[in-house]
């Protein structure tokens, strides 16, 4: 069986700032970590490595710094990493990302069998880019993933809604996206760091994989940011002082019809 | 702000900030509730084994990462000391367990227990101390008889660490009681072994996530080829283990220190009093110039001493010694300060000093208590200007 994971590399958002004048993420000196969801998305895939002899495949496009998130997967279990990085894939939005993904998985010699997601990226929250994978791949999709077993050629999963959850199953190949509760991602052991560190990571170009110019970076994006920008902070409201719950009730009242909502 | 330079591997970095990293995303958001609850860590300690650090010190041979310096494991500690020793000491419990087999047991022994030991699997422990017996060794009271293919042993173990939670134990035991200190011997004994039980959980001051209970042996049989080394040797070979893991000891006191100070200096920045940070008073900045210094002397030297002892020199009792008296008496006194710093809240279970504070004591006791400590330098100094003729 053959896992690939993608993931993304991310700002730690609890230490992003954004610039009040020109209202653009400050990105300098803040840490860059894989994609919380992400690594809930390596460790289910680690789990079949264990427990079916998977082979875990990491990918992920991105500046050549991304390298660190790789070298992280790989020093946690993975057993190949792969980055996608090109001048040409700058500016892609979450459709060209999901069509130069889908093109490397393409490349890939060993065909996969289950590939995985996060549910979506902390920075941008889209949760576009797994469906987007498997639309490109013509694959069955189920996100929102808690509970993974593989049974024969099927995958059989747990989806969550916000008022309950679904059993499904699936034929693999097929793609998902997983949740934060499906698991505890596992921290790196000592040797996973000390090869990690010294392995080699494979970069594939826009070439490499055969994509088309047309479809990648700026110019394959259909999406435009017209402004981005921090939402006005909420105002404050009336307390009402709930020491006597009568006049309390009362003052409520009077406010409601003075707003008309009653 | 430039830290001290110690000249750390790359290995040694890389442990040191993986341990710090597990120190704060694991241990840090449990500590006070294993505290509470005198919880055993087993679930830490089972995730420190997938992370190869249960067998840091153990040679890859029977299964470990072996380290090159004591150095590599005394970082571990210390980091997990940093934010909670009750779980550092169940960790390096099983070094100490483990090292009368690693410094005296036999190629077998070391083939068939250490293994399980560097995965994590099995836990060790360490038992000498007995009701009557702590810093006088020599005054131990279990007996160890040999019988056929077996040795059967008598008495009672007390206070030890990881008792009831390890699988195997290291057991020092009389095997003639003639000869006094040099009449005993270790044997390897198995959870499990007939006649071989537990007594009391003890309830403790501090360190209280780890366990402390008392070993009892009724006509417990153990094969005649778990003892460690010959007959007699227990002795030299206990001493042999306190030599190399006092520093042990040592770099908790250093790390329970560090994690002190740093909370003593945070709260000190935003704690304002009288219009201004309380930091900004010259007592109180006094009082964390004093903390800081005394925790970089404790780990320099702590340093030292690790690296010392790497080379295998004879008689390194005194050093050692000097480590674990100095770094011991600084957490003691570095974690009392940082509940001062904190005043109310730091004699609060809110906050993490006093539990700081309470874990302190016990390094002033165990292995050895200071006083021990004192001693042995003491003695190590006549003797040692006594052959410069």
């Amino acid at each position: 069986m053959h896992v690939v994971v993608c993931i993304k590399q991310v700002p730690d958002t609890g230490d992003v700032k954004i610039n009040p004048e020109t209202n653009t993420l400050i990105r300098e000196g803040v840490e860059s970590i894989i994609n919380p969801f992400d690594e809930n998305a390596l460790e289910a895939a680690l789990v079949l490595k264990e427990t079916s002899g998977a082979t875990v495949t990491v990918m992920t496009m991105g500046p050549p710094q991304a390298e660190s998130a790789l070298r992280e997967c790989m020093a946690r279990g993975a057993d190949d990493v792969i980055l996608l990085s090109d001048r040409a894939f700058a500016g892609s939005d979450t459709w060209a990302t999901s069509y130069a993904l889908a093109q490397g998985i393409r490349t890939l010699e060993q065909k996969p069998d289950i590939i995985l997601f996060g549910k979506q990226a902390i920075d941008g929250d889209t949760a576009q880019v797994g469906p987007g994978v498997a639309e490109f791949l013509d694959l069955p999709v189920i996100t929102y993933v808690r509970k993974l077993e593989v049974e024969g050629e099927t995958v059989q999963v747990e989806r969550v809604f916000e008022d309950g959850y679904e059993k499904m199953e699936a034929p693999m190949p097929v793609v998902l996206t997983i949740l934060k509760e499906m698991n505890v991602p596992r921290m790196a052991s000592l040797r996973g760091r000390m090869k990690a560190k010294k392995a080699e990571i494979k970069t594939w170009t826009a070439e490499h994989i055969k994509a088309d110019p047309k479809e990648i970076g700026l110019q394959g994006s259909p999406t435009k940011v017209v402004r981005i920008f921090t939402p006005p902070k909420k105002t404050g409201g009336v307390r009402i002082d709930g020491s006597h719950p009568l006049e309390a009730a009362r003052a409520l009242v009077e406010k409601l019809k003075e707003q008309k909502v009653v | 702000m430039a830290q001290m330079d110690y000249g750390l591997t790359e290995t040694q970095i890389e442990i040191r900030d993986m341990v710090r990293e597990f120190a704060q995303d694991r241990v840090k958001p449990v500590r006070a509730e294993l505290d509470e609850k005198e919880e055993f860590p087993r679930e830490l300690l089972n995730e420190l084994g997938r992370m190869d650090l249960m067998g840091l010190y153990i040679p890859e041979e029977y299964g470990g990462f072996g380290a090159e310096s004591m150095l590599d494991f005394v970082l571990a500690v210390e980091e997990l000391s940093r934010v909670c020793i009750g779980v550092s000491v169940s960790y390096a419990a099983n070094a100490l367990g483990a090292d009368p087999i690693l410094i005296g047991g036999s190629d077998e022994q070391k083939k068939k227990y250490l293994p399980p030991l560097a995965s994590g699997e099995k836990l060790a422990a360490f038992a000498l101390t007995e009701p009557n017996a702590g810093s006088d060794a020599g005054g131990i009271q279990t007996t160890a008889v040999k019988k056929g293919d077996k040795y059967i042993l008598n008495g009672t173990k007390q206070w030890i660490t990881n008792g009831g939670e390890a699988d195997t134990y290291t057991i020092m035991a009389v095997t003639d009681k003639s000869k006094g200190a040099r009449g005993t011997s270790f044997f390897i004994v198995e959870k499990g072994m007939p006649g071989f039980s537990f007594g009391k959980k003890e309830k403790k001051l501090g360190i209280r996530a780890s366990a402390t209970r008392e070993l009892i042996f009724e006509d417990c049989e153990v094969p005649a080829e778990n003892i460690i080394g010959r007959e007699g040797m227990g002795f030299i070979l206990g001493m042999k283990t306190f030599d190399v893991s006092r520093p042990g000891i040592a770099i908790q006191g250093v790390g329970l220190a560090q994690g002190a100070l740093d909370e003593a200096v945070t709260y000190a920045r935003t704690r304002h009093q009288f219009g201004r940070p309380v930091a900004a008073n010259q007592g109180l900045q006094w009082m964390l110039a004093e903390m800081a210094v005394k925790v970089e002397t404790a780990r320099a030297l702590t340093y030292a001493v690790c690296r010392t002892l790497d080379k295998g020199l004879k008689d390194v009792s005194k050093l050692s010694a000097m480590c674990k008296l100095y770094a011991t008496d600084a957490a003691m006194s570095v974690t009392t300060d940082a509940v001062q710093v904190l005043g109310g809240y730091g004699y609060m279970r809110e906050y993490p000093v006093e539990k700081m504070m309470r874990d302190a004591k016990i390094l002033q006791i165990y292995e050895g208590t200071n006083q021990i400590q004192r001693e042995v330098i003491g003695l190590s100094l006549i003797k040692e200007y006594a052959s410069v003729k």
